[in-house]
């Protein structure tokens, strides 16, 4: 892939991510929700409803990291800058630790820690079915993250493994979308599929170039 | 005493705070005797003013808006005894579409409501249809304090000291027809001063509306206040209802027309999803929206982020004043 000169300015950003403390920092920034509602839920800065606020700050912030570990392939070949590469698994693991946070505090806010009573509303309500799976998916995807899983998988079967992410946006933007249909208020939800079919489609239509060729 | 204030200045009434009747009548006793003079001229007029304001309520003001005064309210379940919800969580957490759909948007957005000069037209199937401005209708009857149970279909609940009066001292005025069969409520929808009404989640204006036999229980109040104060903008100001045994969508907000009609009102979220909101709305643990469990509910303020959500009461705890407007319907076909 050539480099464009529209985006030569990237090229200073290569050292910055080679740098040696530029992962620990992006793993910082990358906890920076996290802390901050632990903050708020130990000195209620939450609002009125703290419960539904964690619930979905969780989901909020489960969307953005998908959002950013699908922008990584994309950004690092158009603005050809390869160390980007070394970033994804630690931005998909924040995508999963999120996920995580979304789940325990649907189980333990909503649900009281009630096993029967969550399986039930998994069977009974399919929006809650269909992030669940998408939970279940992603747990599949982090527990073969990795190194030597990846030798034990052999890469083209690990890699078709991890294509299930793109599956996991799918649900996870059915999952937002069915929950905002209450309010008939999908302004939010717009932009998020936007910005993941703007991903997705980004690699759709480079697959298919490819097969042309 | 029967108030307890916290930090923030507003008044939470608890169950161990209510004084025991037979201490409660013995004060009286005694007040009665000191302002009968035994107890001395300069004490006589202190007694009989404190022995008057045991009618009044008993609910320390925010002091943000202009003062409310109510009587307590006789009507039978018109007063729960339990812990009010704060003013601040009961005033910044709403849900009000015209001023945005988040629940922190209306508080931020609706002091650009105008609420004076402010009108409501009463029409349709009425011997006496009429324009009511608010001053007339704020004196069209005894100012009552009432403190109702609010559970929103969301599946959180709050705790309200409202002010207002029956809506059907309102109704007899206006003498509806025999024909009349249900009240439909138009609230107001001005793009002007509500940034959500260009939205297109509801059809504008917000429509609600009740069966006639509904409207006219004692327990649905014409509500132009709380918390001892005239409405805040984002609760509806300066005229709302309140239906306390049903959903919080069916009280609507700042009313400007009051319409009897023979037919069913179209709502407004009905006719937006009629299969997740009937026309009827009653608070059921038993019959769960599509998306969610309405068996139980959390008590905004009060049921902290660890504890177990509380159950969901039968038309929100008013089934002994209103199940019977409701005998022998399948409430889970008119849900």
């Amino acid at each position: 892939m050539p480099s464009r000169v529209w985006l030569q300015p990237t090229a200073q950003l290569r050292p910055l991510l080679r740098h040696r403390m530029a992962k620990p920092v992006a793993f910082g920034l990358s906890l920076l929700p996290f802390f901050w509602l632990l903050y708020a839920a130990i000195f209620n800065q939450l609002g009125a409803n703290p419960a539904e606020a964690l619930v979905r700050a969780t989901g909020d912030w489960s969307l953005r990291f998908l959002c950013l570990v699908l922008a990584v392939t994309p950004l690092r070949i158009i603005s050809n800058t390869p160390t980007l590469a070394s970033y994804r698994r630690m931005l998909g693991l924040f995508v999963y630790f999120y996920v995580v946070l979304h789940l325990l505090s649907y189980s333990w806010f909503d649900m009281g820690f009630d096993v029967a009573d969550i399986g039930r509303d998994i069977a009974k309500r399919p929006f809650i079915l269909v992030g669940f799976s998408a939970f279940v998916l992603l747990t599949a995807l982090a527990l073969t993250s990795f190194n030597r899983a990846i030798r034990a998988l052999g890469a083209k079967r690990w890699q078709l493994l991890h294509r299930l992410v793109y599956v996991v946006a799918g649900l996870a933007l059915l999952h937002f979308f069915w929950m905002r249909a209450g309010k008939n208020d999908f302004a939010e939800v717009v932009v998020y599929a936007l910005i993941l079919g703007i991903l997705l489609g980004w690699r759709l239509i480079r697959f298919i170039s490819k097969i042309r060729r | 005493m029967l108030i307890k204030t916290n930090r923030d200045g507003f008044c939470q009434l608890r169950n161990s705070d209510i004084t025991d009747q037979s201490l409660y009548a013995g004060r009286r006793d005694l007040m009665k005797l000191m302002a009968s003079g035994a107890a001395g001229a300069a004490l006589s007029t202190w007694a009989s003013r404190e022995a008057l304001a045991q009618g009044v309520s008993a609910i320390a003001r925010p002091g943000k808006l202009a003062s409310l005064p109510s009587v307590k309210s006789a009507v039978p379940g018109a007063v729960t005894l339990e812990k009010l919800t704060d003013y601040k969580d009961a005033s910044s957490y709403n849900n009000f579409y015209e001023f945005g759909t988040d629940k922190s948007d209306p508080a931020s957005n609706a002091h650009t409501l105008k609420t004076s000069p402010w009108t409501v037209e009463i029409e349709g199937l009425v011997k006496r249809p009429a324009k009511y401005t608010l001053e007339d209708l704020l004196k069209l009857s005894a100012q009552q304090e009432r403190i109702y149970r609010l559970r929103c279909v969301e599946g959180w609940s709050m705790v309200i000291p409202w002010i207002g009066y029956s809506l059907s001292e309102l109704i007899k005025k206006v003498e509806p027809l025999g024909s009349a069969k249900y009240v439909e409520f138009v609230t107001l929808a001005d793009p002007k001063t509500m940034p959500g009404v260009g939205s297109r989640v509801l059809d504008w204006p917000y429509v609600e509306g009740l069966r006639l036999d509904e409207a006219m229980h004692p327990l649905t109040l014409l509500s132009f206040g709380m918390y001892g104060e005239v409405l805040p903008n984002q609760s509806g100001a300066p005229l709302r209802l309140v239906v306390p045994w049903k959903y919080g969508f069916k009280s609507g907000k700042s009313l400007v027309k009051i319409r009897f009609t023979d037919k069913q009102p179209a709502t407004a979220w009905n006719k937006a999803a009629a299969n997740e909101y009937g026309f009827y709305s009653n608070v059921n643990p038993n019959v769960d929206h599509p998306r969610w469990s309405q068996a139980t509910e959390r008590r905004i303020g009060e049921d902290g982020l660890f504890a177990k959500k509380r159950k969901t009461l039968m038309f929100n705890g008013y089934e002994a004043q209103v199940g019977q407007l409701y005998a022998g319907m399948d409430l889970k076909k008119f849900f």
